[in-house]
């Protein structure tokens, strides 16, 4: 395929995947702000009250980035394992399979489809953050950039988890067990300085603490660890997602016999 | 000329150890309309599987127009559109949405994709549904989007595996219409099929396939020729209470309006007929009692099964 056959095979992927999770937004954009919403209110203005300050921030500050990066995160993970083992499911990814479009840019088109939603989702709970309390950006680049990342990094394991899961029930273990725990101990709702040194140390090996703090860095300026390490580990594990996601395509594993 | 398909030893062994394609090879020319047979398990779906790399074969080769799977894939996958038995869109997009998607996979600007979406959904009769979503369409209107969809790239070589399952007969005579009609115009068509009437009626030449082995490739003509015998049933106008003497001919009273003889080669319907006018009975029509190539198909089979029987173990 020439450049623009390819460019027009991604953008009919990622127009079909944006049309799919608007036309159910009921599904898909509706739910994550009501629950957001709910922790702005419970965790943020009743119980973050009688919490106090937390890294130099009212609770309510401190807990507005991680509620959103929480929210890009497991939206963009849901979107694409949802929307791709549903093609599986249907057989509808066969229509892609057969057509020349590149492996890549099935790919591409599903993981950005994912982070449309993502950022969609996050943005609508910035918006709602905004009725709680005031967000001055101190770092506009470093925010953008984090969480643009962060949601393409999620995207592509949702997209991996979609080629190996055999079932409905394949797609909710990894968010459940591993992607919803990772998130809650990943300083979405703490400063790892509240921990013993022990668990510190263990908290420093969840890659979500990096980019939870990496946000909260740019929007508040604090973090508990060091921003480079995060940018830099947010980038090797697109790296190695993406190249694993290619290696499946390209074997045809579980889409092809 | 170089061939619209050319498979040369292609073989096909799943994980599990069953090898559903033993190193078949045929060819299908440009404009061919031709058929792939065989009972249900043979590889014809297999076979169709490894031409649009939904299978990955284990062996041999494939050149669709010339060229090799192996070296240009998505420059053949350019030339090949495929309608599958089992319906594989989605069953929420409506029917427009799925045509014209398609057509961007394939790397056609909007415009064009939308211009021959309209295109095929008005030859297919699904003009009126194109904002329907594709769960709510018939089985028949499925089957239509399906073949609206794999023709979006305008492919020269069109697979169709059984197309015409389940569909009434009204809707499959339209279909076979419809593709005569692409087929004239020049688009290679392979089929497969279980209704043996659809294959004589539509193709020109066959490959059948049983147990992952081609066993018989050659025209539909030519196979018919070596029919043996052709049993008819025939009309008459008088009422007969008992069989009349068929003389040279085997027969029997169906029923008083009818009558069941068997042409062996080398005999005349014209003497039959003379030989029934004798005995004062008047013929007003008659029919093959079964479609020819299905007796044929049954019996190459059948041959093949006895074979196998034979072999030494």
């Amino acid at each position: 395929m020439n450049p623009a056959a390819i460019w027009t095979s991604f953008s009919t992927i990622f127009r079909r995947e944006v049309r799919r999770f608007t036309r159910i937004w009921p599904q898909t954009l509706v739910p994550p702000v009501i629950t957001m919403s709910l922790y702005f209110v419970i965790f943020g203005s009743l119980i973050g009250r009688r919490i106090g300050d937390m890294g130099g921030y009212s609770y309510m500050e401190f807990v507005v980035p991680g509620l959103i990066m929480m929210a890009v995160i497991t939206n963009s993970y849901a979107n694409v394992v949802s929307s791709f083992y549903s093609a599986k499911f249907q057989r509808s990814v066969e229509e892609l399979l057969v057509s020349p479009t590149p492996n890549w840019v099935v790919m591409a088109g599903y993981v950005l489809g994912g982070v449309a939603r993502g950022l969609i989702v996050g943005f609508v709970v910035t918006i709602i953050a905004m009725l709680f309390t005031s967000l001055s950006v101190q770092h506009i680049g470093i925010t953008i950039l984090i969480v643009f990342l962060t949601s393409v990094l999620f995207a592509l394991a949702g997209f991996i988890n979609a080629i190996f899961a055999n079932s409905f029930d394949d797609i909710s273990i990894i968010p459940t067990f591993v992607l919803t725990p990772l998130t809650y101990l990943g300083g979405v709702f703490y400063s790892i300085d509240l921990l013993s040194p022990f668990f510190q140390g263990l908290s420093k090996l969840n890659p979500i603490l990096y980019m939870v703090n990496a946000f909260r860095y740019g929007v508040l300026g604090v973090s508990d660890i060091n921003v480079v390490w995060a940018f830099a580990g947010v980038i090797a594990f697109i790296a190695l997602l993406a190249g694993w996601g290619l290696h499946l395509m390209r074997h045809g594993k579980r889409l092809r016999h | 000329m170089t061939a619209a398909l050319s498979i040369r030893d292609l073989q096909k062994t799943y994980d599990n150890g069953f090898q559903a394609l033993k190193g078949i090879s045929f060819d299908v020319q440009p404009g061919d309309f031709f058929a792939l047979l065989g009972p249900n398990g043979a590889g014809k779906s297999t076979t169709i599987g490894i031409l649009c790399s939904l299978v990955r074969k284990t062996g041999g080769s494939v050149s669709i127009f010339g060229i090799d799977i192996d070296r240009d894939f998505p420059k053949a996958k350019q030339m090949l559109g495929v309608v599958p038995q089992e319906f594989n869109f989605s069953q929420f997009e409506k029917v427009f949405d799925i045509v014209c998607t398609q057509g961007g996979f394939y790397g056609m600007p909007r415009e064009l994709a939308e211009e021959r979406t309209e295109k095929y959904l008005r030859k297919l009769g699904l003009w009126d549904k194109r904002d329907t979503q594709a769960r709510m369409l018939s089985g028949g209107m499925k089957r239509r989007l399906m073949i609206a969809r794999a023709l979006i790239h305008e492919p020269r070589l069109l697979i169709l595996d059984e197309p015409t399952a389940g569909v009434d007969i009204e809707l499959r005579r339209s279909m076979w219409e419809f593709l005569q009609e692409i087929n004239e115009r020049g688009t290679t068509i392979i089929l497969t099929t279980h209704y043996l009437e659809e294959a004589e009626s539509l193709c020109r030449n066959i490959a059948i396939i049983d147990k992952g082995d081609i066993v018989e490739n050659t025209s539909i003509k030519s196979l018919i020729k070596t029919l043996s015998k052709e049993v008819f049933i025939l009309d008459t106008r008088e009422s007969l209470s008992d069989a009349p003497d068929f003389g040279e001919f085997e027969g029997r009273l169906v029923d008083e309006h009818s009558l069941e003889v068997t042409v062996e080669k080398g005999q005349s319907l014209s003497d039959l007929f003379a030989h029934l006018t004798a005995q004062n009975i008047s013929v007003t029509s008659m029919r093959n009692r079964a479609n020819r190539l299905e007796e044929l198909f049954v019996s190459l089979l059948a041959e093949v099964k006895q074979g196998k029987e034979g072999e030494p173990s």
